[in-house]
């Protein structure tokens, strides 16, 4: 349990937790979909403050852990090519796949490097014309942006040795696929800000009408995300089904134009599998056919080679938050941050690892 | 790499003929970085924009900056991952 001392406004906090105390009358269960956003619920132990009652659900908003599993494997086939400079983000280093992790092929004399933008991975391809440099392209909305631009710096430049392995997730089907679950408890959303920030919040509007669901789009500070779970409630309480935005600051309805049309130009809306969680229909980005030339899945033909997940993991119970990393055999013993079984262990943003770095033990969990 | 990080740009570049490429250096509390900036044409030097992987996204206030790297200075690894090694120091 922690101390509301360690937050930036004790007062503030204490006030809006009041607040919220007064304000629920009933049980309600939120889901914050962003793993940014779940590191700091679990960190600041705000789901530990909350009313009796108000359980948060932590969804399946880490990118490194939704990617699926087949495309892992994929990377790490293409990876271990003699003619391939593979360029990824840091964390999808570990990631498992069934025929081990891109770490193991750069432990095995593979050329990877770790870049921080996709735009270092155009540089890469430019002063390396021999190297078929490939870059993979995962994660939401916000890295949306990022990977459209390096594409059309390399489609500008002519740069016909660099290719992107794109696995992109969106969002709000993901919140669909969630409802439309017979299983599902949740009964509203607090939106990740800087998806957001990219997106706007418009699509968030007929799913809140549709479903009645209210869905409030929430910074990442703990104050945010406290007086987010405030405005949802107060929503619930009231028999609102609203899009409200607890982020103004950083975020407009529209979101940013700019990207948004660079999203459009280079992509286009495909189905996805999602680790853990299985397809969600036009749940993912994919290169469209005018930028083919650059899909790397075009130019390296791999064929399907993996068996699945491993047996202990189960990862897809807990993106869903049907189960917590704490109900998992393997957490904290045979599975921690150094020797991750499963997708959500291995990034910062991901539920089990978030839940091992707050010291979360199964003994303590549930015991304020 | 989802987290994104507020920072100060200190450098704004772009051809006049090109604005598509207008890119610029910001500055993230001592480690200096080439970001993007077509996605933001209304920032300036002196201006605090989120930057996601290498490009910047939305415009933001300096209280707001401030706030959100103290959040991601709590969570382990999380700058040496968006901000590359030397991301570490910071
Ligand atoms: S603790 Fe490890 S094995 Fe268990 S669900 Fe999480 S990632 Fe999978």
């Amino acid at each position: 349990m922690k101390y509301l001392d360690e937050y930036r406004d004790p007062v503030l906090a204490r006030r809006l937790l009041d607040e919220l105390r007064k304000v629920a009358t009933a049980p309600w269960t939120i889901m914050e979909v962003c793993g940014g956003q779940t590191h700091t619920i679990v960190r600041q132990g705000i789901d530990e403050l909350l009313p009796a009652g108000i359980r948060m659900i932590h969804g399946p908003g880490c990118p490194v852990c939704v990617t699926p599993l087949a495309m892992v494997d994929k990377a790490v086939a293409i990876a271990a090519r003699p003619e391939v400079t593979f360029t990824s983000y840091g964390d999808m280093l570990r990631v498992p796949g069934s025929i081990g992790d891109l770490i193991g092929v750069k432990a095995r004399g593979g050329d990877i490097r770790v870049v921080y933008s996709p735009l270092d991975a155009v540089r890469i391809a430019e002063a390396h014309p021999d190297r078929q440099v490939v870059f993979f392209a995962v994660g939401f909305e916000t890295t949306a942006p990022a990977n459209a631009m390096a594409v059309l710096h390399a489609a500008a430049r002519g740069l016909a040795n660099f290719t992107v392995l794109v696995s992109h997730v969106l969002v709000p089907p993901a919140i669909t696929a969630i409802l439309d679950a017979p299983d599902n408890e949740v009964r509203g959303f607090l939106a990740a800000g800087h998806v957001c920030a990219v997106m706007g919040y418009t699509e968030y509007e007929p799913i809140a009408a549709r479903y009645r669901v209210p869905i409030v789009v929430t910074g990442f500070e703990p104050l945010d995300l406290i007086e987010g779970i405030l405005m949802t409630v107060r929503q619930l309480e009231e028999g609102r089904a609203e899009v409200e935005n607890q982020y103004a600051r950083a975020v407009r309805r529209t979101g940013n134009t700019a990207a948004r049309d660079a999203i459009r130009q280079v992509f286009t809306v495909t189905d996805r599998t999602w680790r853990g969680i299985g397809e969600i229909p036009a749940s993912g980005l994919a290169l469209a056919p005018r930028y083919a030339a650059y899909d790397a899945e075009r130019r390296f033909a791999v064929e399907r080679v993996g068996t699945g997940e491993h047996p202990s993991c189960v990862a897809g119970d807990i993106l869903r938050g049907t189960r917590l990393p704490t109900d998992c055999a393997a957490y904290g013993t045979a599975c921690t941050p150094r020797t991750p079984l499963g997708a959500p262990m291995v990034s910062a943003e991901g539920t089990c690892a978030a839940f091992f770095s707050a010291g979360r033990h199964r003994s303590t969990v549930g015991s304020p | 790499m989802c987290l994104g990080i507020p920072g100060r740009i200190v450098e704004v570049s772009a051809p006049d003929d090109r604005p598509d490429l207008r890119t610029g250096v910001v500055d993230f509390d001592g480690i200096r970085r080439a970001v993007c900036l077509v996605y933001t044409p209304e920032a300036e030097v002196g201006d605090y924009v989120i930057v996601h992987v290498g490009v910047a996204i939305s415009r933001v206030d300096e209280a707001e900056a401030a706030r959100t790297l103290a959040v991601i200075r709590a969570i382990p690894d999380a700058l040496a991952a968006e901000l590359g090694p030397d991301g570490a120091r910071l």
